[in-house]
Parts: structure tokens; C-alpha cells; sequence
């Protein structure tokens, strides 16, 4: 257990080392993209004296380095700081949107997860049968299938056609609980049907792979039913690459939605982030991209916890 | 008789105007009786009603936005602007100058001051009474040194602003201009509280038809009806929320399936199509918006006006509004002055494809051939780059080789736009001639995006600006408007017209023609049949 918790403790410093280093990778890059935020606000109407006025009101017109320790500053004290373009607070800015991308990504994930793991365990039990060929067939085409292509389809069926759902997911802080799932569902259908091929084929190549291990086979020459010798002898020892195939793509379902916020014009940190560095916000693109960067370094620890404890060989390396 | 057919259906949809169909019916020879069942009667005569909760969604707005008037840029925040507070003046449908705030104002003879009367006993939202303080305070917060709004270049000519008295504020200018009660109706200037010389415009508070609830930038906004509004007959929905769409399908599904009740920047591909929805009303306004080509002509071989002019006259404009703007616009000639300008030349010699005219002027410049960098990207208008490789075609006959650059969305106003020597830009026009001419073709204006500089122009232009005598003033504008065409160094191939979906509860009255969105004020004018 000591060895598991001093894991812990070294992955999430160096966690903490990557997000460092994420931050600077972002400055710098948002830096070299051409113009900053005084151009890019003032768009066409930008005169000299207003973009040398709104830099200076600003501190753009201070060198990059010391910009970026003073930001440093202010987030080693857990601020955040203000949106350059509107002078809001990061935090408050942001919070809203962080919780409508987890609660996006909590409804997808509670229908593909449990979705995928099932068709993944059903496939390899009737492995090379017509279910079996379906399901591949079906879930390859829905991720092979741009999202925004799949979006629009389940648009023109669900709202349109059927009128269903609403083809806006326009949530505000005061919406109620069962009306937000009810207008997430389709993009969560969406997003469903883009990530559950990968967990499905990983569930069903992991136990199909152990299928051939001689205790397979010997539970098989005991007389053991095929469900269960796939349930409480294949499963538990295939957890590991499941787990961290699932949360690959539980990282995604935060980070990687942008396209689907657009199309349902959901208000998550996606949009956020593109404008943000669209007028070059850089304030708010660090927090974005720190959070994002956040998200994968403690989902990945949890896949490795994880796989951990359900396969306990892993703490004693080769 | 397809062009008789061809007439009514533009009259129908509201391309042309009722005057414009009699005009050009009577040269077919016909009787110029405009068809009474042609005239769309949804809602244009129906009463406004009150009521209702109005969803209007648009493709603009963005998260850097904020509530500062200085930085209003897009028709978003524009439109909230116009919902939230109130000018000193207002451009109404007819694109006639109205009071709004401003009860009346006069000027001296030389135009050079002016006061303005404020309508007295108006409240903001706040319940604050406003007065000449909050307008001279509102107006101050664009000028000065460490101004970083986008209204500080037109007030430039402001020496002194102060009020006289709690109703009443005089302006001083450097020089005349006529037209300044004008540029009080700039989306920019509105009006705000003010405390100690210093507007707050973080709350949202005005004297506008609607009061602020919730602000998100980017997503949405929520106001309510003003019940303490002071203008009649404006203002009548409960309350309205406008959604920022990004997506014109995403838009388009939003209307079709009554998740909004309105939608500006209508899919011109797809507006056949739309049409079929018997619950959509189509609206359509030509106004002054338009496209041009802007050359450097400080840079050769645009400093020579002949090559300028046999680029003029290597484009098929005809052609280039079938493509770009599928019939929804009208071409231009070569001056930024548009349909919803008091002082249009209608009566001036129209730039045309006109290849041996154009290779007489290739041969006036001492050239056989002539190749160019044309800089173009949709970031520019939609569509750019597709009339850039049109254009490319079409000055080809006349020995023209124009290479199109594609150049990346991303800066394109800060990296391209007045740096390349000939590029695509976007105007959306300016309610008077002497506000677009000396914002985009005077000598010396930051934004002259063809460093032009003529001499009889820019006389013109100040006599012009101070001159209060009307038909002295249409005159000299139909003088600079040829000026323009003939030597300037913008072609203005076309001007877009604003297409907009809204739901048939919508009531309306006139559609104006100046912005989009019926002049950026639909929150205030449209109501619930």
C-alpha cells in the first residue's frame, strides 16, 4: 500500500512539472501566432493610437518573459487572474463552463461506457458470429464518420423530422436538472457514437487475447459455462488495457468536443478556448489548456491506479 | 415575358422597391401597376402587439466581448447595445436622421456648432434622471489619449463638448459638418449613467426599451421589457434573449425547429430550399454594405490610374453577384456609396467587363500584360476567395494575369488588410457619404485602405461636409462619386444585401436597409402577431 501511495505522490509531482511546462509551451506558442489582443479585438477598426492605448491599459507592451512571471506569480497563489478582452474573472468565467463540460461529459460517458463494455464482452463471447460482425461494422462506421456529420444526421432525424429533442443545448447555470439531460442528450448520442468502437474493440481483442491462456483452457476443460469463464476468469485479468483505453477516452469526452459544442451551440470550455485564442486571451487560453492538461495527467493516474489494483503484478516492474 | 416575371418576383422578396418596379416595368412598355397580392402581407400591417418571450439568434458574439460600447464590433453586441441604451439620435427605416434622446438640435450657419435639445424627464434603467452630464460624460468615453475605442476616429473633429445647462449639450467642431447629428446615432455612442465625469458601463444600464438580466459572452444574453421605456410604440416583447449560433446550420436548424424566433446571416445556398418552410418569413434589405478590392496606389503598378482602370473594367460584376451572392445584392461601380445613402448617382457611367477597354488602358500604361497578387481569404467576406479566382477568370480575356494569394482567416485584418497591396475587404457601409468617404478614401484616414490621395476629392470633401444647402450638396457628392469610380483605387464589385429567417409569429414594420437586423434595432421594433 506504501509503495501505491508513494506512486501517487511522484506521479503528481511530476503532474505538476508537466503542467509547468505545458503552461510555457502554450505561451510561447500563442506569443508566435501573428498580432496580439488589442489587433485582434479591434479587428478592421484598429488605428494605431487605439491598439498602443488598449496595450498599454493592458501591460502588453511589457516584454513577454515578464508577463508570464508575473502570471506565474499570481497562479503559484492560485489566481487565476482576469480575461484580458473582458476583464472578467478567470475563475468565474471559466467555472460555469468547466461544469457544463463535465456534466456533458458525464452523461456521455454513463451511456457509452457501460454501452461499450456490454457490446465488447457480447462480441467476444459470440466471437466470429453475425452479432459480432454487426457490432464491428456499426461502431466502425459511426468513428469513422466525422462528428459533425453524425450531429447533423441525428439533428435531421431526432429534432427535426421527429421533433424530439431540441436541436439547441443552450443550458444557463439556472437550468433544471432534468431538462439539462434531456437537452444534452443528442450531443452526448453524438459523442457516444464516436468513442464506443474503441473501448468496444479494446473490451473484446483484450479478452479474446487471454482466451488462449492455458487457465482459460483448463476452466474450459472443467465444464464451465462460456459466459462465466469470460465474466470471473477472462475479465478480471483484461481490466488493465480496458481501463486505459476508457479513460483515453473519458479525457477526450472533456477536452476534444469542440466541434460538437459548435454544432448544438453548447456553452463548455471548448468554445471558450477557441475564441480565447483566436483574440489571443492569454490568460484564459493557460487556464483552459492547464485545465485540460490537468484533466489528463489525473486521468491517466487513475488508469494506472487502477490497473493497479486489479492486477497487483504491476507494482513489482521486471 | 420572364423579365416581367423576373420583376414581380423581386418586388415580391423585396430586392427592389416599388418605385424602382415602376420604373423598369414602364421601360418594358407595361402598365406599372404593382400587383396587390405581390406585396407580402404576413405582418407588415398588423398593429404591434405586446408580449411574448422573443429568442433571436445570431452568428456573431464571441467570449471576448464585453458590455463597453468602445468595443462593440459585430452585429451581437451591436444589436445589445441598441436594445440596452438609447443615442442622441436614430436612423429610422426610411434612413431619415430622428431624435431619439436628442429632442431637436441646430447648428450654427457654418455647421460648425451644434446643440443638441435632450428629451427631458427620460429615466435609466437604474431609475437615475438622465441629463446632459451622462451624454457629455458618454461621448467623452471614446475621446481622449488613453481611448481605445473604435468610435475615437469619427469624433476626432470634437474640440469642445459641454453641457449647457441639464438639457441641453453643445458641441464645437474643427470645421463644419452637416452631417454630425448623424454620427450621434453610432451604435458606439450611446448614452450611460454617469458618476463624476465617469460612464459605468460594466452594469448595462440605459435608457433602452430592454434592461439587462444575464450577460455571458459568447452564449447568451437576457434582458426584459423596460416598463418605464419612454419611446411609444417600441418595445414590445416581455422579454428577449439573444443566442450567439455560430454555425449557419446549427442557426437554420434552430429556426426551422422553433428553438429561436429569428436568425440574421441566412445560407444563400440553401435559401430555396428554406423557402418551402411555410412557418419562415424571409426578409430581405439592401443597404450599404459591400465588398471591395482595395489597391495600394502608392505601390506600382497601382499608383498608375489606367492600370487601375483596366482592372476596373476586367471583372463581369453581373456574373460575380449570380455566383458569390446568388442575385442577393446589386453590383457596384467603383464608389462605396450604397442604396441606403441619401445621395446616391444612380445616373453615372456603370463599370462593366469590358476587355478592349480594358487592353486600351494596359496599352495607355505602356503594357501588353500585366500580372498581379491578389490577397484574399473568407475572413475578408464570405466568398472571397471564390470572386478572387472568378475575378482571375474574367480579367483573363482582357490579358490580365491576377494570381490569387490565399491568405489564412486567422490576422487577417492586422497582417493583410492595408499591408498587401491588393486585397478583399468588407465594408459594412456608413449611414452619410462624408462619414464613409473620410473614413475609407480621404488622404490621410487610418483606414484608407488605398492610400489614395486626390486632390479635388479631398477639397470637395470638406465643402461638402459644411455645406447645408441640399442640392449643393447632392451635387458635389455626385462629383466625388465619379471622382471615386473613375481614378480611385478600390474596385467595389458588389454590395450584399442582409438576409434574415424569422419565424411568421414575427410582426415587423419596414425593414431598414442601413444595418442588419432592421438597423441593429430588431429588439425594439419587432413584436409577437
Amino acid at each position: 500500500m506504501l509503495k501505491l501511495v508513494t506512486l501517487v505522490a511522484q506521479r503528481l509531482g511530476l503532474g505538476l512539472l508537466v503542467l509547468f511546462a505545458v503552461s510555457l509551451i502554450i505561451f510561447l506558442g500563442v506569443e508566435l501566432l501573428p498580432g496580439d489582443l488589442c489587433q485582434e479585438i479591434q479587428g478592421q477598426g484598429a488605428t494605431k493610437e487605439t491598439v498602443a492605448a488598449c496595450r498599454k491599459e493592458l501591460g502588453l507592451d511589457l516584454p513577454p518573459h515578464t508577463r508570464y512571471l508575473s502570471w506565474l506569480a499570481g497562479i503559484a497563489q492560485g489566481d487565476f487572474g482576469v480575461s484580458l478582452a473582458n476583464q472578467r474573472e478567470i475563475s468565474e468565467l471559466i467555472g460555469v463552463r468547466l461544469s457544463n463540460t463535465l456534466f456533458l461529459a458525464l452523461v456521455a460517458a454513463a451511456i457509452s461506457v457501460p454501452l461499450a463494455l456490454t457490446l465488447g464482452i457480447l462480441a467476444a463471447l459470440y466471437r466470429n458470429t453475425i452479432y459480432d460482425r454487426m457490432v464491428n461494422v456499426v461502431t466502425l462506421t459511426s468513428i469513422s464518420t466525422p462528428e459533425f456529420f453524425v450531429a447533423y444526421i441525428l439533428i435531421l432525424f431526432f429534432s427535426v423530422k421527429f421533433g424530439w429533442f431540441p436541436s439547441l443545448s443552450n443550458v444557463s447555470p439556472d437550468t433544471e436538472f432534468w431538462d439539462r439531460v434531456y437537452r444534452v442528450i443528442l450531443p452526448a448520442t453524438t459523442l457516444t457514437l464516436v468513442v464506443v468502437a474503441h473501448m468496444m474493440r479494446m473490451t473484446r481483442a483484450s479478452i479474446i487475447n487471454l482466451l488462449a491462456s492455458p487457465y482459460i483452457e483448463m476452466a474450459n476443460l472443467k465444464g464451465m459455462s462460456r459466459s462465466h469463464i469470460i465474466l470471473h476468469h477472462a475479465l478480471p485479468n483484461a481490466w488493465a488495457p480496458i481501463v486505459n483505453v476508457i479513460v483515453i477516452n473519458l479525457a477526450y469526452l472533456i477536452v476534444g468536443v469542440v466541434v460538437v459544442e459548435v454544432v448544438f451551440v453548447y456553452p463548455g470550455l471548448g468554445q471558450l478556448i477557441v475564441d480565447s485564442v483566436q483574440k489571443r486571451d492569454i490568460p484564459v487560453v493557460q487556464a483552459c489548456s492547464l485545465i485540460f492538461a490537468a484533466t489528463y495527467v489525473l486521468l491517466n493516474l487513475t488508469a494506472d491506479i487502477l490497473s493497479i489494483i486489479t492486477n497487483p503484478r504491476l507494482l513489482h516492474p521486471r | 415575358m420572364p423579365k416581367q416575371k423576373h420583376l414581380e418576383r423581386a418586388l415580391a422578396e423585396g430586392r427592389i422597391s416599388r418605385r424602382d418596379f415602376a420604373k423598369q416595368m414602364s421601360a418594358l412598355g407595361l402598365a406599372a401597376a404593382v400587383p396587390g397580392a405581390l406585396i407580402s402581407g404576413s405582418a407588415l400591417a398588423a398593429t404591434p402587439k405586446q408580449g411574448g418571450h422573443f429568442r433571436l439568434g445570431l452568428g456573431h458574439g464571441s467570449t471576448t466581448d464585453s458590455l463597453d460600447p468602445g468595443t462593440f464590433e459585430n452585429a451581437y453586441s451591436q444589436t445589445m447595445g441598441y436594445g440596452l441604451r438609447n443615442n442622441l439620435t436614430e436612423v429610422n427605416a426610411d434612413n431619415e436622421l430622428i431624435g431619439e434622446l436628442a429632442e431637436s438640435w441646430e447648428a450654427t450657419p457654418d455647421a460648425k456648432t451644434w446643440r443638441f435639445k435632450l428629451r427631458q424627464g427620460v429615466e435609466f434603467h437604474n431609475g437615475k434622471t438622465m441629463d446632459a452630464s451622462d451624454v457629455v460624460a458618454s461621448v467623452q468615453h471614446h475621446r481622449g489619449e488613453d481611448s481605445k475605442s473604435a468610435a475615437k476616429a469619427i469624433l476626432e473633429s470634437i474640440v469642445d463638448l459641454k453641457a449647457d445647462g441639464k438639457n441641453m449639450v453643445e458641441v464645437s467642431l474643427k470645421e463644419g459638418n452637416a452631417d454630425f447629428p448623424y454620427i450621434m446615432s453610432d451604435y458606439h455612442i450611446v448614452v450611460m449613467p454617469a458618476k463624476d465625469g465617469k460612464v459605468d458601463w460594466k452594469s448595462g444600464v440605459g435608457t433602452g426599451g430592454f434592461v439587462l438580466e444575464s450577460y455571458e459572452p459568447g452564449v447568451s444574453i437576457k434582458m426584459k421589457r423596460n416598463p418605464n421605456y419612454w419611446k411609444q410604440g417600441r418595445g414590445h416583447f416581455d422579454s428577449a434573449e439573444m443566442i450567439t449560433i455560430a454555425d449557419v446550420a446549427a442557426r437554420t436548424n434552430a429556426l426551422t425547429t422553433g428553438e429561436i424566433d429569428a436568425m440574421d446571416r441566412l445560407d444563400i445556398k440553401t435559401l430555396h430550399l428554406l423557402k418551402r418552410n411555410k412557418n419562415i418569413e424571409i426578409v430581405e434589405s439592401s443597404g450599404n454594405a459591400h465588398y471591395t478590392f482595395a489597391m495600394l496606389t502608392d505601390v506600382a503598378p497601382f499608383d498608375n490610374n489606367h492600370v487601375r482602370l483596366a482592372l476596373k473594367y476586367g471583372l463581369d460584376r453581373k456574373a460575380l453577384l449570380q455566383t458569390i451572392l446568388r442575385g442577393h445584392g446589386y453590383i457596384g461601380n467603383d464608389h462605396p456609396i450604397g442604396r441606403a445613402n441619401r445621395y446616391l448617382a444612380k445616373d453615372l457611367p456603370q463599370h462593366e467587363l469590358d476587355p478592349d477597354k480594358a487592353k486600351f488602358h494596359l496599352k495607355q500604361a505602356g503594357l501588353s500584360k500585366l500580372t498581379v497578387d491578389l490577397s484574399a481569404a473568407d475572413a475578408a467576406f464570405g466568398g472571397a476567395v471564390d470572386a478572387a479566382v472568378l475575378y482571375k477568370e474574367h480579367a483573363a480575356k482582357a490579358g490580365i494575369d491576377i494570381n490569387v494569394v490565399r491568405e489564412p482567416n486567422d490576422g487577417y485584418w492586422s497582417n493583410v488588410w492595408l499591408k498587401k497591396p491588393w486585397c478583399a475587404v468588407y465594408w459594412g457601409g456608413r449611414p452619410t457619404e462624408d462619414w464613409m468617404f473620410s473614413t475609407a478614401y480621404a488622404e490621410g484616414a487610418p483606414w484608407n485602405d488605398s492610400h489614395w490621395k486626390n486632390e479635388k476629392f479631398n477639397q470637395l470633401l470638406v465643402l461638402a461636409r459644411a455645406e447645408l444647402n441640399e442640392d449643393q450638396r447632392r451635387e458635389m457628392y455626385r462629383e466625388m462619386q465619379l471622382i471615386c469610380s473613375e481614378q480611385g483605387g478600390v474596385v467595389v464589385p458588389l454590395f450584399n444585401n442582409y438576409v434574415e429567417g424569422l419565424n411568421k409569429k414575427v410582426g415587423h414594420g419596414k425593414i431598414a436597409g442601413n444595418w442588419t437586423m432592421d438597423g441593429l434595432k430588431a429588439l425594439e421594433r419587432w413584436w409577437f402577431v
